[in-house]
């Protein structure tokens, strides 16, 4: 093991280390403080006399004369096991529960590799939720990463313990172990998350990364790492089903943003480095089903979209990663609708493989389809109304405007401790279909009329 | 061939400076104790620049650096078909057996072409032909679908071939030019930054059906033509790709999955061998060529993926065949190179894009074309581009589009707010536009039908007119237009639910033939042109929307046999001859 004591540079979360030789890149190393403290670090570049480190945790109190920097060989990598279950630990992975510490079975390098694409599986099981907008029109399934926009001041924690909570697939019991990563959340948040873990059971089987508000920022680029190489090990190693929740990804990008800044790296759109969207795909890249598990990892990562705007670089990217989104709506939620999911901009890219017969119903894709497009048309009529006042409309769209309506109050609108089922879903949408005049439902298979719309919408 | 070595001096993310005097630009390097691969992209006195193709963590400073001495190359042979390839060419079914596992792991080296696998060639060339450059020595039937043409790399005589089984590392025969002997080959290798030779390049007068209403009637492509799709995340850029794969009349199609999502590729994978070819009922994988590099995978090679493909294209393309290349997106590969751009500390230009971007989209799009082979006898190919876009925001005035939009002719404009209603595919038709339709109206003329062309400029007038008129909607109501003026709105949502839209999962639907789309939009003309007259002769607007055969023409979608459309005109005829009585 190399000591050196030649720091020439501390910038920022950067220090520069002289003279070293024998270094790799990414390796991991250990900074002694005059003070007794210990750091740790990663290599981000080097030459063969200079190593650029980044630094986990503040530099305050590193000095260029008194301060010892180790390269411990080797990458960063993660002891695992499946003790981890029931445990907390800090945005590094140490225990930040009281409990001791976890005698690794494999020790794993975080960055975790490329899956072959050749080796994926196709994912296609149907995950209920037991959310109406969600399970009806923008279906998850196993394996599927699927993250939820949100802005700042929506109820997306909620919604994401409601989910962690009732999500299940159908007819099995089964339940998913939990992988929790907290990037850069107040206290507040983490604590309500753990509430309700160890309200409902869930906790025990959970693993929890917690990186605070006040946690070190670089930390950061960690915990999600972190988070997924247990997923992988639960999922592909232990045969588990893996839901993995992060949470806040905007926290993560603008973390790496500081990074990149303070490297004088040449900025890409907004200040965001050029490798963002690389760098994204290499966290959510990391869901899915291989050939050879039984396991699979299904990811929800939650962002904040500054500005509720949905091209912002931290949104955009992740949505040209990630299989779909499901869009919080700042208008429903002023309009007091839980869960506030807006399901016009909402996609799942998966949804059509893990529904139909035998997996749902087979009535599911064209009730689905029906009531994007019925909702859309009523709700492009609600504008045309304000403007010319609903007496101006058709008798067939003022049943539009009724159904849009209706489908907030009754169809997005539903309890945070509402389950419903999947034929309890289907079976609403039918009856608000029914409002609609038979002529109009275009995208339902006619036999499946008479068949499925059993309750008529009274008006 | 010397070898030129050296080693490490500073690695930086995908990015290794290295001393290796006498080292030249773009050749291939084998990095480190691991040799990964990489290639020189800068030289700087007698240090070398490398974008290394895969992951770089634990490489260190001094460990050795060799040059292969050769430029980035594909191999060339029997074998390619149905195979898929990450961005360098790997073969990634075999990588799944090295590794022993589901992961990629380092280092790994592997043949892109099966070196074991016997093939059953057929010479065409004879003991003393003189054979040029690209020239056919013979053919290896490669899949059921296709004839592998093996071409003669070299100019000379043939001093001996022969017909027999075998593997692409047998010698089939030789060859002599100028006194030294050469041995032939199944396999040969290609430089894949250098697009291959050609005799002639044709202007585009043969359109690429596509079997999507929207694309061949209204903007349609050319075979040897480029397109481009832009849209932003989710409005369908990628199933608008899979269908073009799936269903355009090409022989050969090479998908390229840039810098996408592993679970999309698998989709791929697991589908196009379920799908059959409707002409020969075998499955459309034994025509298709996969590369597969996703997002999460080294970013050098997904900046090389692009040039691989359209590499293994012109190989196709040179056996005679018409081969169709997606590239999805273009916008992950300009971003790989600004990567490496931002790593080699360049001067950025536009959003951080390095400058050469407009040349590196202008020379990929150019190496599309339908040509005269290199070859002494007369042999046509085509390679079409399509190109999908990824713009930030959806917002097509960044550079990536930009550059696209100036070496492109066709241009399918994806929309979010057509995507969010369903209406699939989500092109849309006022923001499109395509500049082959003059050259390809004489083909529509005498293949589909004389009045085709004038129809769809009439149908196009009057979406347009539709766009200016919802405005008026907008402000005043759909009551306060005239009812000459309503009735232009009744057929546009014709034309826009009965014939733009397209249901990719309907078995008869999703691929329609030109002379049904003919027919289709000949039955809501014939509808239009009916109303029109009967609205001049007093009958009133609302006894027409109310007529039963709105609801066929709904369903004409599902129609196999062309003469249920005679059928149906009739159908129109009477119903608006009834009326009139009335």
């Amino acid at each position: 093991m190399k000591e050196y004591k030649t720091i020439t540079e501390i910038a920022g979360p950067l220090v520069c280390v002289s003279g070293v030789s024998g270094v790799g890149y990414n390796e991991i190393v250990e900074i002694m403080l005059p003070n007794g403290e210990r750091r740790k670090g990663q290599v981000l570049d080097v030459s063969k006399t200079v190593a650029v480190v980044q630094v986990f945790g503040p530099t305050a109190g590193i000095s260029t004369t008194q301060t010892t920097v180790r390269f411990l060989g080797e990458t960063m990598r993660l002891g695992l096991s499946t003790e981890m279950l029931g445990r907390v630990f800090t945005g590094l992975g140490e225990p930040r529960d009281k409990g001791p510490r976890v005698i690794p079975k494999e020790r794993v390098d975080i960055t975790g590799l490329p899956i072959n694409p050749f080796s994926r599986e196709m994912p296609n099981e149907f995950i209920q939720t037991g959310i109406s907008t969600v399970d009806a029109m923008n279906t998850l399934v196993r394996g599927q990463k699927l993250p939820i926009f949100s802005g700042a001041g929506l109820p997306h924690n909620q919604l994401t313990v409601q989910i962690a909570r009732q999500a299940k697939v159908r007819g099995t019991d089964e339940k998913f172990a939990v992988v929790f990563a907290a990037i850069g959340i107040t206290h507040e948040e983490a604590s309500y998350f753990m509430r309700d873990f160890e309200k409902t059971g869930a906790l025990e089987n959970a693993v929890l990364f917690l990186n605070l508000a006040d946690d070190p920022s670089v930390e950061r680029i960690i915990t999600p790492r972190l988070a997924l190489t247990t997923a992988e090990y639960l999922a592909y190693e232990q045969g588990m089903h893996v839901l993995v929740l992060i949470t806040d990804m905007t926290n993560y990008c603008e973390a790496l943003r500081e990074i990149s800044s303070a490297r004088q790296e040449v900025p890409g759109r907004r200040g965001y480095p050029g490798y963002m969207y690389t760098d994204l795909s290499t966290i959510y890249e990391r869901a899915g089903k291989v050939k050879g598990s039984t396991g699979s990892v299904t990811q929800i990562p939650v962002l904040t979209m500054p500005g509720d705007d949905k091209t912002h670089p931290i949104p955009d990217l992740t949505g040209y990663i990630t299989e779909g989104q499901i869009l919080l709506s700042r208008d429903l939620h002023r309009k007091n609708i839980y869960p506030p999911v807006d399901p016009l901009p909402s996609l799942s890219r998966l949804m059509n493989s893990g529904i139909g017969d035998k997996k749902t119903r087979e009535d599911h894709k064209g009730v689905s389809d029906q009531l994007y497009a019925a909702y859309a048309n009523g709700r492009d009529l609600r504008s045309l109304s304000a403007v010319v006042g609903e007496e101006a409309l058709s008798a067939t769209d003022r049943r539009f405007l009724r159904l849009a309506d209706e489908f907030e109050k009754r169809f997005i609108q539903q309890g945070p401790y509402e389950n419903r089922d999947i034929d309890v879903t289907l079976d609403l949408g039918w009856e608000l279909l029914s409002i609609l005049p038979e002529e109009e439902l275009k995208r339902v298979k006619r036999e499946h009329i008479p068949k499925y719309m059993k309750k008529k919408y009274t008006l | 061939m010397a070898k030129d070595a050296g080693n490490i001096e500073r690695i930086s993310g995908p990015v290794v400076n290295a001393y290796l005097p006498g080292a030249r630009l773009y050749d291939v390097v084998r990095v480190g104790d691991a040799k990964i691969l990489g290639e020189i992209i800068k030289i700087v006195g007698n240090t070398s620049v490398i974008q290394v193709y895969e992951d770089t963590s634990g490489l260190k400073p001094g460990e050795p650096v060799e040059s292969t001495g050769q430029p980035l190359s594909v191999e060339l042979g029997p074998g390619i078909l149905t195979s898929i390839y990450d961005g360098i060419q790997r073969p990634l079914k075999v990588i799944e057996e090295m590794a022993g596992g589901v992961y990629i792991t380092r280092g790994i080296e592997a043949p892109p072409l099966d070196r074991k696998k016997k093939w059953a060639f057929k010479a065409v060339a004879k003991k003393g032909d003189k054979v040029k450059y690209g020239d056919v020595l013979g053919t290896v039937q490669e899949t059921d679908l296709i004839e592998h043409k093996i071409m003669s790399p070299y100019e000379g005589k043939i001093e001996s071939i022969s017909s027999g089984e075998f593997t692409i590392q047998d010698d089939i025969g030789t060859l002599s030019h100028e006194g030294k002997k050469y041995p032939l080959k199944m396999v040969q290798k290609w430089f894949v930054r250098k697009s291959r030779p050609v005799i002639e390049k044709f202007p585009p007068t043969i359109p690429l059906i596509t079997g999507q209403r929207v694309i061949d009637t209204f903007f349609p492509i050319a075979k040897g033509g480029t397109a481009c799709i832009p849209g932003p995340f989710g409005s369908g850029k990628t199933v608008t790709q899979q269908s073009l794969a799936k269903y355009s009349d090409t022989q050969i199609v090479v998908y390229i999955g840039c810098g996408e999502r592993g679970n999309e590729m698998t989709d791929v994978l697991k589908e196009f061998p379920h799908l059959i070819d409707p002409k020969s009922g075998k499955p459309l994988m034994m025509r298709t060529v996969l590369i597969a590099n996703t997002s999460n995978m080294p970013v050098a090679a997904r900046e090389a993926s692009i040039y691989t493909g359209v590499t293994i294209a012109e190989y196709f393309r040179d056996m005679g065949y018409d081969v169709a290349l997606m590239a999805d997106s273009t916008s992950r590969w300009a971003e790989a190179m600004r990567e490496i751009g931002g790593r080699l500390e360049e001067m950025p230009g536009e959003e951080g894009y390095p400058a050469y971007l407009a040349r590196r989209l202008a020379e990929f799009y150019e190496r599309a074309g339908r040509v005269r082979c290199l070859c002494s006898d007369e042999r046509y190919g085509s390679v079409s581009i399509i190109g999908a876009v990824s713009p930030p925001g959806g917002d097509i005035s960044e550079p990536v589009s930009q550059n696209t939009l100036r070496v492109t002719k066709v241009f399918l404009a994806l929309d979010a707010s057509l995507a969010y209603r369903r209406h699939f595919p989500a092109i849309n038709w006022l923001k499109s536009y395509t500049l082959y339709s003059d050259s390809l109206e004489e083909y529509y003329g005498e293949n589909v039908s004389t009045d085709f062309t004038k129809m769809i400029k009439n149908s196009m007038a009057l979406l347009q007119k539709e766009a200016e008129l919802q405005e008026v909607v907008q402000l005043v109501g759909p009551d306060a237009l005239p009812e000459k003026e309503q009735a232009v709105l009744l057929v546009t949502k014709m034309l826009r639910e009965d014939y733009l839209q397209q249901n990719a999962y309907s078995d008869v639907d999703a691929r329609c033939e030109l002379k049904k789309q003919y027919n289709m939009l000949k039955t809501i003309t014939r509808f239009g042109e009916r109303m029109n007259a009967s609205l001049d002769l007093g009958v009133q607007l609302k006894r027409i929307s109310e007529l039963k055969v709105k609801g066929t023409i709904g369903r004409m979608k599902e129609i196999k046999d062309e003469k249920e459309f005679e059928k149906l005109q009739k159908e129109i005829d009477s119903s608006f001859d009834d009326l009139l009585k009335r």
